[in-house]
């Protein structure tokens, strides 16, 4: 059978993050390319049934509604590896934990003084219509004074090579579990080459959340009481949920197994009676939290939490609230928020945005919407969104209609020309493109995994990355060349 | 421990034990029929009446055949107690408790059900039987050997326990049950010669012939293997000592006085049973396991009632709480 040839590949419309526009693998690559070309093709499907074995029995899965049930599928996976130098790495992890700082000094400061809309940095009107500010959030102090303890960031690489960051996920962002996972599987499948020892190890992520959950207990010296808060098995996230709850050592809760007495404290129905609870890691939305000051209708919640929360008595990662600041128009001022909180450049740049609040921009967004992708302030899932190239005339006008009815709700920018990564196909290798999702950890010190979740357009020529729409994963190997 | 979480535990040791007593069930009726006459009237029918189905059964099928038992048994859905409905509840309570059952049970329980999907999942029975049902009976005793081998002797042990030797339990004095009333002496001269190799099937369903043999050197006789099968300490099958073990580890919980009393007057019941009136006698029998299969139902009622659901005076759980 033939073996893979790099330079058949036809990866050269695109930065790609492997392979040279002339044919030859990046230095980082170098050695995972000639490893895969030694492979003939029954090799490398023999690689790729084996990576789907192992998704299998070890049950990594994903939940999607389809017809009103829910089905279980296997995540869907591609065996090449995404490789980034150690170098590059160290820079953007050092931009990334700027950028989270800055995040949780702006999202504190909004709940106490304001000062960056007194200042007039952010005008009083974006702040207004956040549909994430929680007005019930005002004037209180966590601990460390950190509200978004786990932060997701997406970033994307243009044509030129730059990596941008898309958006930051402060809500509560998934797809940790599944960038671990994908490093088991790709150590089960490709076992020789992480035998040079220059494939950066990141098993620590558990242990380091665990750590900094820890530190927010209210509790000083008692073994803190920690807990993850599912919405149950019906939630998409579910297997992550269950996964982070394993690898911690701590109580999977509902919030039915939860209670809030007269004490303001929370308790957990255990076999042995009520247990005192001190932090939890809440996979719930905030508005589904606490039926007493959100929505009443909500299940999900535990009443009383909020009061909990409130009087110190327990900790919450990520604090209600945090999400204010995962708003896609407050995205285009984080580069201010770097500047007025921290006095320093943005180590990491936006994609250029154009908000249609302002006048001017939103002119230039309706006289040019065949060119950008438009977004909603407060959509996650890429859902709601236009991809102006892409889109017919007919769903163009719409979304212009869209954007004047509430302009504050849109922002766009350029389409970019997202970089590919070799992915192992039907017909072979070819080029799809990716992102990439970081987590950083936030409590008494910040912590950046060792890369992040590399997530993969399946379908030839789609930019949508999301697991719910055609996307996949792959590992992510950041190298010491 | 949550008490959900251990709700969800009980129930998958119960629905797992159910599947693998329900696979060795099926085997062994399977050999036992090969040896059997026409004549004996017995049949594929018997084993729907040791489930407790046959109203559904009958629903469903116009045929007591092999065929219509198997699938029934083997992968209908629509049946709860059918080896690939019970396997599909061990794996949802499996997925709820993920994060305090070790990683290589779930992946065990969950290529078990993959595997049996793919082949009586379409209401087809399985090409081999033979290999299907020891394929079952094996993964699940791999499931055993895992927790016996690598999970820490928690509460989640605790109620893994509970729920296993009450299922256990309850499975054997079906089989007593049905399989005796067949059995029991009615005169009919032509069924004798089979009485003991019926003797013997009713240990074999339980995979209790070795142990028995050793333990009663003489014959197999029906008062010898209802005392056996009913009152021995030492075989795992056995009510006896199912519930003997059950008592040990209720034990081991908080607040275990009013489940340990219904283990005991259950054991109790067990004990005191008269074995050579209950052998001579099919309607005795069949009132006494009526009384055992009560006591068993309480008891998983006190377990419920004291661990699961027991929150509706939660102040004083507080104050208990505060004192401790």
């Amino acid at each position: 059978m033939s073996k893979l040839n790099w330079h058949d590949y036809a990866g050269d419309r695109f930065y790609d993050e492997l392979i040279a526009t002339s044919g030859d693998p990046r230095p980082a690559a170098k050695m995972l390319c000639e490893y895969l070309a030694e492979l003939d093709s029954d090799e490398l499907a023999e690689h790729k049934a084996a990576a789907e074995v192992v998704i299998q029995a070890m049950g990594i899965t994903f939940t999607v509604y389809s017809e009103g049930s829910m089905i279980d599928r296997a995540w869907p996976f591609d065996i090449v590896p995404r490789v980034m130098p150690l170098p590059e790495w160290r820079t953007t992890e050092a931009g990334l934990k700027q950028r989270v700082q800055a995040l949780n000094l702006f999202i504190d400061d909004l709940y106490q003084e304001q000062r960056i809309v007194r200042d007039g940095v952010l005008p009083a009107e974006v702040l207004a219509q956040s549909a994430n500010f929680r007005p019930q959030c005002v004037g209180i102090r966590p601990p460390h004074r950190v509200w978004a303890h786990i932060c997701g960031s997406d970033l994307v690489r243009d044509g030129d090579g730059t990596l941008y960051v898309l958006e930051d996920n402060l809500r509560v962002p998934s797809g940790v579990s599944y960038m671990l996972e994908n490093r088991n599987v790709t150590k089960r499948v490709l076992p020789e080459l992480f035998a040079t020892g220059r494939i950066q190890p990141l098993d620590d992520y558990t242990a380091q959340l665990y750590d900094m959950l820890a530190s927010m207990s209210p509790r000083a010296g008692d073994e803190p009481q920690i807990v993850v808060l599912t919405p149950g098995i019906y939630n998409s996230a579910y297997f992550e949920h269950s996964y982070l709850a394993q690898q911690m050592g701590v109580e999977l809760v509902e919030g039915s197994d939860l209670v809030v007495l007269d004490d303001d404290c929370v308790y957990m129905r255990t076999v042995d009676g009520l247990k005192r609870v001190d932090v939890i890691y809440r996979r719930i939305d905030d508005l589904f939290l606490d039926p007493e000051v959100f929505r009443p209708d909500s299940t999900l919640g535990v009443p009383g939490l909020m009061r909990a929360w409130r009087g110190g008595k327990v900790a919450l990662a990520n604090a209600p609230g945090a999400g204010v600041a995962d708003d896609k128009v407050i995205y285009a001022f984080v580069p201010d928020i770097i500047r007025y909180y921290l006095g320093q450049e943005p180590l990491l740049p936006n994609v250029p945005s154009y908000l249609c609040l302002f006048e001017e921009d939103r002119n230039y967004v309706l006289a040019n919407l065949d060119q950008l992708v438009v977004k909603p302030a407060n959509e996650s899932g890429g859902y709601g969104m236009l991809i102006g190239p892409h889109a017919s005339r007919e769903e163009r006008a719409a979304f212009a209609n869209l954007i004047k009815a509430n302009p504050r709700n849109y922002m766009a920018q350029p389409t970019l020309t997202l970089s590919t990564s070799p992915t192992l196909c039907e017909r072979g290798m070819e080029p799809r493109h990716v992102d990439l999702r970081p987590f950083i950890l936030s409590g008494e010190s910040t912590y950046v995994t060792m890369g992040g979740l590399t997530r993969v357009a399946l379908n030839k020529g789609s930019l949508v990355v999301n697991s719910s729409q055609g996307g996949g994963s792959k590992d992510t190997w950041i190298v010491d060349v | 421990m949550l008490s959900r979480v251990a709700e969800n535990i009980y129930w998958l040791a119960r629905y797992l034990e159910r599947v693998e007593d329900t696979a060795r069930l099926i085997s062994v009726n399977s050999h036992l029929l090969l040896d059997f006459p026409k004549a004996s009237g017995l049949g594929w029918s018997s084993l729907v009446t040791i489930t407790g189905s046959e109203a559904l059964f009958n629903t469903h099928y116009s045929q007591h055949d092999e065929t219509s038992v198997l699938c029934f048994l083997c992968g209908d859905r629509r049946y709860p107690g059918a080896i690939i409905s019970s396997l599909a509840a061990t794996r949802e309570a499996l997925r709820s408790t993920r994060d305090v059952m070790p990683p290589s049970v779930w992946e065990e329980v969950n290529q078990l059900y993959i595997s049996v999907c793919k082949q009586v999942g379409r209401g087809s029975i399985p090409r081999n039987r033979d290999a299907f049902l020891n394929g079952v009976i094996r993964s699940c005793e791999t499931v055993n050997g895992m927790i016996a081998g690598t999970l820490s002797h928690t509460q989640v042990r605790t109620f893994l326990t509970l729920g296993q030797q009450l299922e256990r339990a309850d499975m054997t004095t079906r089989i007593i049950d049905v399989r005796s009333a067949n059995l029991l002496p009615r005169g009919t001269e032509e069924i004798m010669p089979f009485e003991t190799l019926q003797w013997m099937s009713v240990l074999k369903s339980l995979t209790g012939y070795q142990m028995y043999r050793q333990q009663v050197k003489l014959g197999v006789k029906g008062p010898d293997v209802l005392r056996f099968l009913l009152q021995d300490k030492r075989f795992p099958r056995a009510v006896a000592c199912c519930l003997w073990r059950l008592s040990n580890k209720l034990r081991e919980l908080p607040r275990h006085a009013p489940a340990l009393t219904a283990a005991k007057r259950c054991l109790a019941h067990v004990t005191g049973a008269r074995v050579n009136e209950l052998a001579r006698e099919p309607d005795l029998l069949n009132a006494f396991i009526d009384r055992v299969q009560i006591d068993l139902n309480e008891l998983h009622g006190e377990i419920g009632h004291s661990w699961f659901t027991s929150f509706e005076c939660v102040d004083s759980q507080v104050q208990e709480q505060k004192q401790s």
